[in-house]
């Protein structure tokens, strides 16, 4: 078991992210959590200031985490608020709308900034303080939609690909030295990411267990996890469907 | 998954599901009608707008300020009654009012001015929502509560989310000295034993309800249950309580309930062994029985099931309860257990509150079709002559006429009720 008490959050406000710092102040831990949209910023950090103890830390700042010459600072003042960094988790994202990215290469750079970018920036500066301090957790929430390119959301698959090869590296530098890398490769979830979804169906979970999830990750340090876990076995078979038949196939 | 009401009937379909999750944007913009639904346990077409919008509440769950010295709650109201007994119960606070289900939203109590078990002495849940926020679809904010904008307070307290959105709400919550309450059952076997007995207990529990065997007679012998509890004060010692719950695995394809399991059901609950005397029960198992078995609801079959709920005045409640049991007794339907429980003389906060001076009764009916409808249409015969009404909260069929009568303000109301918002049951009862 790994302590998390201090842990910083980037796109906290996300409906996974919220959940997890919920789950992470009830089991007495200090938390900075970044938003970009100062309302839900705001509410979550009253919700979290309910449920805390008197003397948890629980700060947070606004920031548009696609200005990647704010990462440093912002990794700065949350050190600073929570005196010391156990681990961080990336959970910013957002999932591209693949036809107009078809048509607009603007859009699909941009998209590609939002899933991949701004996440390997942030760990990319977290991993040298995790890295000289000797000890933490890098954790990051990518998504089974980057374990193979699909015609319906290759855009943001590449990304979360990109992420996903990303902390593997970063797993392999950084595991001597004691510093777990957890990647979060969640399936379909009942968010508000997904709310034009229709929803049928039994691989559909929500943003409780999901969180659940995280946590424990987290704290065991696994490497890369599926949740719920039976996409590791959806997945398995996914990428094994030989290219011949998956191009016939609209997945 | 199509958002159903708690009884699984009607199943009807909406233009849009739109999960709302941020508090301070305006509501929106879409073709068609909305309305809130939030954690889906009402009953009927209430929390359900056919062929409009179902805004879903419950990504509205932040609690917002909790004062520990003073017991106010400030919340979104999609939080659960049960995220909120989680959070305070252990810092010695309880809800001054809690309906047999702790998985309602905190809008969704507030829209159906809920009532429990301790009406006779606290009231309805309206009464410590201290205030609230409106989001109409005007994009105005309107804070209502008992000073400012009573009027609309009034309006939706037990307003069926018709009136607008409620984003958030603040409650009095009510002191407690630990999550144990003091419970004396007792074993009646007659309405007259009953009414007889509940008296007594109403001066001397804040909670009283009776459990009746609805099956058991045709004339007056109507046995039950009736138990009284309080929250228990401090206690040298307190038992263990390690909450169990259990899924409805699947939905049979036909319904459970027969008049063969219910007769032996209640048969069997009437005669469980009752210690003698106050005993010691958790709040869990004490307030929300129902709760144990998740998705009950399941166990009526695919074509659901009917709740009925109505309220008598005071004056013939006597008579119209044994007029509505000798009638449900000779039809042979029926439910696990009816719930009887006297209303007390607090008049509730809402124009279109259900729970006023008088009886309760509620029962539920596995959908038969035309022997359900049919029978229901004697109970509201009753209901009508007694001056009664049926409770919108677990309505998915009464008539207008019937809606009209026990509803006065109704008119009144409907002049709050938000251009933006229907449902399918306002429609109902206004066609």
């Amino acid at each position: 078991m790994i302590p998390m008490q201090r842990t910083v959050i980037f796109g906290a406000t996300s409906a996974i992210a919220q959940e997890v710092a919920r789950q992470l102040v009830v089991r007495g831990g200090a938390l900075y959590c970044i938003g970009r949209n100062s309302a839900k910023l705001d509410a979550l950090l009253a919700d979290l200031r309910v449920r805390a103890g008197s003397g948890q830390v629980i700060g947070g700042e606004e920031a548009d985490l696609n200005d990647l010459t704010r990462h440093e600072s912002l990794l700065l003042s949350a050190e600073k608020a929570l005196g010391g960094l156990d681990a961080l988790l990336v959970a910013q994202g957002s999932l591209s709308d693949q036809k107009s990215c078809e048509v607009s290469p603007d859009l699909t750079v941009r998209e590609f900034n939002t899933n991949a970018l701004s996440a390997i920036s942030i760990l990319t500066l977290a991993a040298n303080k995790m890295e000289a301090q000797k000890a933490g957790v890098l954790a990051a929430i990518s998504s089974v939609a980057g374990d193979r390119g699909r015609q319906s959301n290759y855009v943001y698959g590449a990304a979360k690909g990109a992420l996903t090869i990303f902390m593997e590296g970063l797993r392999n530098r950084l595991t001597k030295v004691g510093v777990s890398v957890v990647t979060i490769k969640p399936g379909f979830v009942d968010t508000p990411m997904t709310a034009s979804f229709d929803k049928n169906g039994v691989l559909w979970s929500n943003p409780e267990i999901i969180a659940r999830g995280i946590v424990i990750a987290m704290e065991k340090g696994s490497g890369e996890v599926y949740l719920p876990g039976f996409w590791r076995f959806i997945m398995l078979v996914i990428r094994h469907i030989p290219s011949r038949m998956f191009n016939k196939m609209s997945l | 998954m199509i958002p159903l009401s708690w009884n699984r009937w009607p199943r009807v379909d909406h233009r849009k599901i739109i999960s709302v999750n941020d508090r301070s944007v305006p509501l929106p913009f879409c073709e068609g009608s909305l309305l809130a639904h939030g954690n889906g346990r009402s009953y009927g077409d209430v929390c359900l707008n056919e062929a409009g919008n179902l805004l879903m509440t419950r990504g509205l769950n932040r609690f917002m300020v909790f004062d520990r010295t003073t017991g106010r709650l400030q919340c979104e109201s999609g939080v659960l009654l049960k995220e909120i007994l989680d959070l305070v119960v252990p810092q010695g606070w309880f809800l001054p009012v809690t309906p047999g289900t702790r998985f309602v939203t905190v809008g969704g109590a507030i829209a159906n001015d809920v009532h429990g078990k301790n009406h006779h002495s606290a009231g309805t849940f309206g009464h410590y929502v201290c205030s609230l926020e409106l989001l109409r679809s005007d994009g105005q904010r309107l804070l209502c509560g008992q000073e400012e904008n009573k009027q609309w307070f009034a309006a939706t307290v037990g307003g069926l989310g018709l009136t607008g959105l409620i984003t958030w709400a603040e409650l009095q919550l009510m002191p407690i000295s630990n999550a144990f309450m003091w419970v004396q059952p007792r074993r009646f076997s007659s309405l007259s034993e009953f009414w007889a007995i509940n008296e007594e207990a109403e001066q001397r529990w804040p909670y009283t309800v009776a459990w009746i065997d609805c099956l058991s007679g045709t004339k007056d012998n109507v046995r039950g249950i009736l138990s009284g509890g309080a929250h228990a004060p401090a206690q040298a010692e307190l038992p263990c309580f390690k909450e169990k719950s259990r899924h409805m695995p699947l939905t049979p394809p036909l319904s459970l309930v027969n008049s063969l399991s219910l007769r032996a059901f209640n048969a069997f609950y009437y005669h469980q062994p009752i210690k003698s005397g106050i005993t010691l029960d958790h709040f869990v198992p004490y307030f929300y029985p129902l709760d144990g078995l998740l998705d009950w609801n399941r166990v009526y079959g695919r074509r659901g099931f009917f709740q009925y709920q109505c309220v008598l005045p005071l004056e013939s409640s006597r008579d119209g309860i044994s007029k509505l049991l000798r009638r449900i007794g000779a039809s042979g339907q029926g439910s696990f257990l009816a719930v009887l429980k006297t209303f007390g003389s607090k008049p509730s906060a809402g124009m279109l509150s259900f729970p006023r001076e008088g009886a309760t009764l509620a029962l539920d009916f596995p959908n038969l079709g035309e022997a359900t409808h049919r029978l229901f249409q004697e109970l509201d015969a009753v209901v009508r002559d007694a001056g009664g009404a049926l409770y919108p909260a677990k309505d998915a069929r009464m008539p207008s006429d019937l809606f009209r009568a026990g509803y006065p303000l109704w008119e009144r109301f409907s002049t709050f009720v938000d251009p933006g918002f229907s449902s399918s049951f306002w429609r109902r009862v206004n066609s």
